[in-house]
């Protein structure tokens, strides 16, 4: 009885020094939001309005058809005509186009005759990502541009043709939002529960403070649960911000349980927590601890866990290094629940390795802790 | 003045490095961190994982899937016999998407029909499916040329020859790399400086220095200094992995880019010193500065492109240093451009440092409140 007494003591202590701090909890209930905001609205992977600059060498009606295609594609967007290689060059160099289309002059002629006539496309590759997309869109144009003639003359005689008739599950509209969102509950959690438990300890040792708390009878595992529920709190406050963001803001489907949600939701953020206390006692240095969760937690979370960068499309060695981070598992938990609409009965293993995580860092935070002087 | 400024930079010099693990800190994480991450960050997509259900299975069926295994962009990884079977293995993401080939391909194609098949793409990851409906689509034409070969009049009439400039593989990795120097110099230059500074405010040290004859300006430059020489000895360790390991080949100016680098890390300073003269305690200038990082970060265009966002925010992005650094790391080490292609982002740049550093002096204040 006394045991939890003691416990919730610290957790208002904490409490009382995260709300006195307005600014911390201000900040932790704000990144959130600002990070959601901007992936809702301004960020956006979605390729649309890629620059492009034309060069017409041949200005026929053929060639105007084929522009217009690209004039009427939402994904370019002509901001130049060129009459050379210098000026077309001028402006990939200065990012001001990102795609150039080169028509040769004889563009009308040949396919008049029949014949097969090349256009040059020519893409920023400083930016791989966008120029692949752009150079696949530009491919796309010009199998319709191919095929709106084909429909003038379609030859007799010819065989059957294949047709791909491409149906995309789960996000029909490929909307990056919605695979976004479930994602950033991730990162924010992370940021939330790791960096800021991260500094609790360590900061009782770095003011001396904790000299006092280990002339009081308190024990380890007391204290280190008592400091970790306010954090609790303030993360699932902003998971629901998020949900409820992503709700009424961003209309994003929720197809799964929310029930659900909210429990993977608080064994990620047990985990998080802990992760940041083991470091604290640990390092018991404020600025090595939150370097370290930052590295260790943050980024990986960022990077290595699917959030914006597939886990498929890594080096074989990576993908391995991807399994000991658990906003892996936590992802795709999201993105089950959020897109797909499962439950458990398929995310059982990720779950039971989510509930391994946060326990082996609760114990490891316990082991670590001493409250001796030294 | 001058013994005085030297003195308090061997003494935070002997601070910063003094503990072993924050000299790994220093210049170990950037480096580990760009190692991880340059071969993490890549959306070539290449061996995508499939399932396919045939229910044709005709030597002409059989020829479309060896034509969407042959490029290397799609591998089957599994035979289903029946539609339920393929819903699974959606939906627990063993596969990313699924063929589906109906019965009847092959004699639509020989009786000169249509025949359709279906591909079902996961879109949870709404990018890596575009590129795999493109490349479906790419193979599908194909398909259909070598299906029609015999007719000459089918040739394609156009044909789209694309090359891509700077990077002719169009490899994400030879992007990436040098952008995540300038990434690893924002936060590290932030985070470290900021904290650095509260940190003595919160443990009391801070009364020690301010009875020292010591400067205000004396005391901010002996407080950054060592960041900007630290900054630029992990950017060097940086730049030569990229080099020998990544293969990245610096196209422009050796010399331009620490010169621009010194201009990019002085305002990252000018921010820190910001944020450290509004917080006093370490986790305040923590979350602060994390405040700062993270629109910076991703507003950079660094991983979303800047001209997919929509207008005003291109414009909020004027004022985040990072983004005009990225413009000037591509341009001298992608393209090798100089100045005069350059001076838009140089003078935006070299604008937002003077302001910074300028709010820096008028905020930061020697004296206890």
């Amino acid at each position: 009885m006394g045991s939890a007494r003691r416990m919730i003591a610290v957790a208002r202590t904490e409490f009382i020094h995260v709300i006195r701090d307005w600014r911390s909890l201000f900040l932790a209930i704000a990144i959130p939001m600002v990070l959601i905001l901007l992936f809702g609205y301004a960020l956006t992977l979605d390729l649309k309005n890629v620059p492009t600059v034309i060069w017409d060498q041949s200005r026929t009606p053929e060639s105007r058809d084929l522009i217009s295609l690209f004039d009427g594609s939402p994904y370019f967007s002509i901001k130049a005509y060129a009459d050379g290689y210098d000026s077309l060059q001028r402006d990939i160099d200065a990012g001001t186009a990102m795609v150039a289309l080169v028509i040769p002059g004889d563009f009308a002629e040949k396919i008049r005759a029949g014949r097969t006539v090349a256009v040059q496309v020519i893409v920023d590759g400083s930016d791989a990502t966008t120029s692949r997309l752009a150079a696949s869109y530009t491919n796309s144009l010009g199998m319709i541009y191919n095929r709106n003639i084909r429909s003038v003359s379609r030859s007799p005689g010819a065989s059957g043709t294949v047709e791909l008739v491409p149906r995309v599950w789960y996000n029909a509209d490929m909307r990056s939002q919605n695979m976004i969102l479930p994602g950033i509950v991730a990162i924010v959690m992370m940021v939330i529960a790791a960096m800021l438990t991260s500094v609790t300890v360590a900061r009782e040792w770095e003011t001396g403070t904790m000299e006092q708390l280990i002339s009081t009878p308190i024990r380890g595992h007391e204290l280190i649960f008592g400091k970790v529920i306010p954090y609790f709190v303030i993360g699932m406050v902003d998971v629901a911000i998020a949900v409820a963001m992503g709700e009424w803001l961003f209309h994003v489907p929720l197809r799964g349980s929310p029930a659900l949600l909210f429990a993977m939701a608080a064994l990620f953020l047990t985990g998080a927590l802990f992760l940041g206390m083991t470091l604290s006692i640990t390092l018991k240095s404020q600025v090595l601890a939150n370097q370290i969760a930052l590295v260790a937690g943050f980024l990986p979370t960022l990077i290595l866990s699917g959030f914006v960068f597939a886990i498929e499309n890594m080096p074989v060695l990576l993908q391995g290094l991807t399994y000991i981070v658990p906003a892996r598992y936590f992802i795709a938990i999201m993105r089950g629940i959020y897109m797909k609409g499962i439950g458990l009965e398929i995310l059982w293993l990720n779950a039971l390795l989510l509930f391994i995580y946060a326990a082996v860092l609760i114990l490891a935070a316990n082991r670590r802790l001493k409250l001796r002087l030294e | 003045m001058l013994t005085r400024l030297k003195r308090m930079l061997v003494k935070e010099f002997l601070q910063m490095l003094r503990d072993p693990r924050m000299r790994i800190v220093v210049f170990g994480l950037p480096v580990m961190q760009m190692m991880v991450m340059a071969f993490a960050l890549t959306t070539d997509v290449t061996r995508v994982r499939i399932a396919v259900l045939d229910r044709d299975r005709t030597p002409v069926s059989r020829e479309l899937l060896s034509t969407f295994t042959g490029g290397g962009y799609f591998q089957i990884i599994r035979r289903v016999d029946a539609m339920d079977e393929m819903t699974r293995l959606l939906d627990d993401g063993t596969v990313r998407a699924g063929l589906r080939i109906p019965a009847g391909f092959a004699g639509d194609i020989r009786t000169g029909r249509i025949a359709q098949v279906q591909l079902i793409a996961d879109g949870t990851d709404s990018n890596t499916t575009a590129i795999i409906l493109g490349y479906a689509n790419g193979i599908v034409t194909d398909f259909n040329a070598r299906l029609n070969r015999h007719l000459p009049d089918r040739a394609a009439p156009v044909e789209m020859a694309v090359r891509a400039w700077f990077n002719p593989n169009q490899e994400s990795r030879l992007y990436y790399v040098p952008a995540l120097i300038g990434l690893m110099l924002l936060i590290f230059s932030l985070l470290l400086t900021s904290i650095g500074i509260v940190r003595e405010k919160e443990i009391g040290t801070i009364e020690q220095v301010m009875v020292t004859p010591i400067r205000k300006m004396e005391f901010i430059l002996g407080k950054t200094i060592p960041y900007v020489i630290t900054g630029y000895i992990s950017m060097t360790i940086m730049f030569i992995l990229a080099v020998v390991v990544f293969g990245v080949r610096i196209h422009g100016s050796i010399l331009l880019l620490y010169g621009l680098t010194g201009i990019y890390l002085c305002g990252n300073l000018g921010l820190a010193l910001l944020v450290s003269a509004s917080a006093s305690t370490q986790q305040q200038a923590l979350l602060t500065a994390f405040f700062i990082i993270m629109p910076c970060v991703l507003l950079s265009g660094f991983m979303f492109p800047v001209h997919n966002m929509p207008a005003v925010v291109q414009y909020v992005t004027w004022i985040n240093p990072m983004r005009w650094y990225l413009e000037i790391l591509r341009g001298v080490v992608m393209k090798g451009v100089g100045l005069q292609t350059l001076w838009p982002a140089v003078v935006a740049q070299l604008a937002l440092a003077v302001g910074f550093l300028f709010l820096a002096s008028k905020r930061f204040r020697k004296t206890l409140r």
